[in-house]
């Protein structure tokens, strides 16, 4: 029942939301069509995981941190011979890198986690499988994702100074 | 030169049938949209290509294709024949809606106002057949909340038409738009929102749709139906905005009476002022919750009631006067 409000008459609220639903209906929708439009996703969207294979020490942080096992990585180890050093070099060659997105949480722990800035995020969503076994992503396929991978964002004005920036204040400040 | 009997019938029936099927699509339709646009949505977009103007038709597609299903427990006959008691008296009430001045009506009636009445409260009927058939608790607690709602607001309905009627001096549809004056807007004002909000408890629509009410008793009255029965009981309620708007345009807003060319136009302004109060019965679906079945007799018997016995009194006293 229309009761009467602290100030104003009886129905006043009805009417308001007569304006509203009013306003609304003349007013663009904000409706994206998806599949004939693509969304504009923010730079930071979690859609898909890439590798920059060049980036990659095997370290295997990223693979142990993650909560769910879903990185799996084989390497052989080769021995570079530099000229005019003293002995030969050992260095870890990749062999497998391949993350399985049918497990995979979507945390981002290993993007955060390695050390040597080869994981990226990428906004890419629509790799639906009929398969699920198809959705174990190698480094190949991982490496084609860097290309969806977008310009980090301009930093907030506002925002705390990036970690590299105070530590390197907090440095020159020590000196 | 005058047609043979036969022919003018067929037509006229012709006509009706028309009316009876493509206006309730239309205003269907105009629901998706409008209804979609006023929570920021589009609404359908895909069927038919252009802003999903055949999405009904694809609706109708699907539901003959559903199976026809009948409870076990249900009473199959009154189950079966529930749609159509619930669509008949729509298709009744628009044979004597007059549409413009003159001939234009499938049939003159010169008590048209009070079949109008009488077929339109021969609704409730087909909701209890619907609800009691179905032996489900949900559909049967819909119908009793429906001959509860309806019952009471036949009341405040009748009072509402009678009004007007005896402002006009008579029961014919045609004769009371001929003896409608704009000034008539607003001395039968109080009885425009009674008739508009009693038609619309009356057809069961939201804020009024407490026998629905798909939050607490599933789908009313309705729980049971699939496929064309269903769709029928759904034609029947869009049936219904059409009768609703069409009968308010007729007794309150002055019918075929436009800004000029009222003989030759008249149908156009009918079928405008249909529309434009059709699109208020949708407006007031989205912007309003529902109705607590109490604060729904409340409204009704405390509102709607003396505010057309009020009516009835100014009417009187008016036509006393001049």
């Amino acid at each position: 029942m229309t009761t009467p409000e602290k100030n104003g008459f009886p129905g006043k609220g009805l009417i308001k939301g007569l304006g509203i639903t009013l306003k609304t209906m003349v007013s663009r929708a904000g409706t994206q069509q998806y599949p004939d439009v693509e969304p504009e996703l923010p730079a930071r969207s979690r859609g898909v995981i890439g590798l920059m294979e060049s980036n990659c020490t095997v370290c295997m942080l990223c693979a142990r941190e993650c909560p769910d096992w879903c990185i799996y990585i084989d390497s052989h180890k080769e021995t570079v011979e530099v000229p005019g050093a003293a002995r030969a070099r050992q260095r870890n060659v990749l062999d497998r890198f391949d993350i399985d997105f049918s497990l995979c949480m979507y945390c981002g722990i290993c993007i955060e986690v390695c050390p040597f800035d080869a994981l990226f995020w990428a906004p890419d969503f629509a790799y639906a499988e009929g398969d699920i076994r198809n959705l174990l992503h190698d480094r190949g396929r991982l490496g084609e994702h860097m290309a969806g991978v977008p310009a980090p964002p301009p930093h907030d004005p506002n925002g705390e100074p990036s970690k590299e920036e105070s530590t390197a204040a907090k440095k020159g400040g020590a000196r | 030169m005058t047609m043979p009997v036969w022919l003018e019938i067929a037509i006229r029936v012709a006509g009706v049938f028309a009316a009876f099927l493509v206006l309730p699509l239309v205003v269907g339709q105009t629901e998706h949209k409008v209804m979609a646009h006023m929570q920021g949505r589009l609404g359908p977009m895909y069927a038919g290509r252009f802003h999903g103007w055949a999405q009904l038709i694809a609706d109708g597609v699907k539901f003959v294709q559903k199976e026809d299903v009948t409870p076990a427990a249900a009473d199959k006959h009154v189950f079966k024949l529930a749609p159509a008691i619930a669509l008949v008296p729509y298709l009744v009430a628009i044979i004597v809606i007059p549409l413009g001045p003159g001939d234009l009506v499938a049939q003159p009636l010169d008590m048209g106002l009070f079949l109008v009445l009488a077929v339109v409260g021969v609704g409730i009927v087909a909701v209890l057949m619907a609800g009691w058939a179905s032996a489900n608790k949900y559909t049967l607690l819909g119908a009793l909340r429906a001959a509860a709602q309806l019952l009471a607001y036949e009341l405040p309905l009748v009072l509402a038409a009678a009004s007007v009627a005896m402002a006009a001096g008579t029961l014919s549809l045609s004769g009371i738009v001929e003896a409608w004056r704009p000034w008539w807007l607003l001395w039968q004002l109080p009885a425009l929102g009674v008739f508009f909000l009693a038609g619309l408890a009356e057809i069961r629509r939201p804020p009024f749709d407490a026998p629905i009410a798909d939050s607490e008793l599933v789908f009313g009255y309705l729980t049971e139906y699939t496929g064309l029965r269903f769709a029928l009981f759904l034609l029947a309620e869009y049936v219904g905005i059409v009768v609703i708007a069409a009968l308010t345009t007729v007794l309150f807003l002055g019918g075929w009476k436009g800004p000029f060319a009222d003989a030759d136009l008249g149908w156009l302004w009918t079928l405008l002022k249909v529309g434009a109060v059709s699109f208020v019965v949708i407006w007031v679906r989205v912007s309003f919750p529902r109705l607590r079945v109490d604060q729904l007799q409340r409204f009704c018997w405390l509102g709607l009631v003396p505010v057309a016995l009020a009516q009835l009194v100014l009417t009187a006293a008016v036509k006393v006067a001049t």
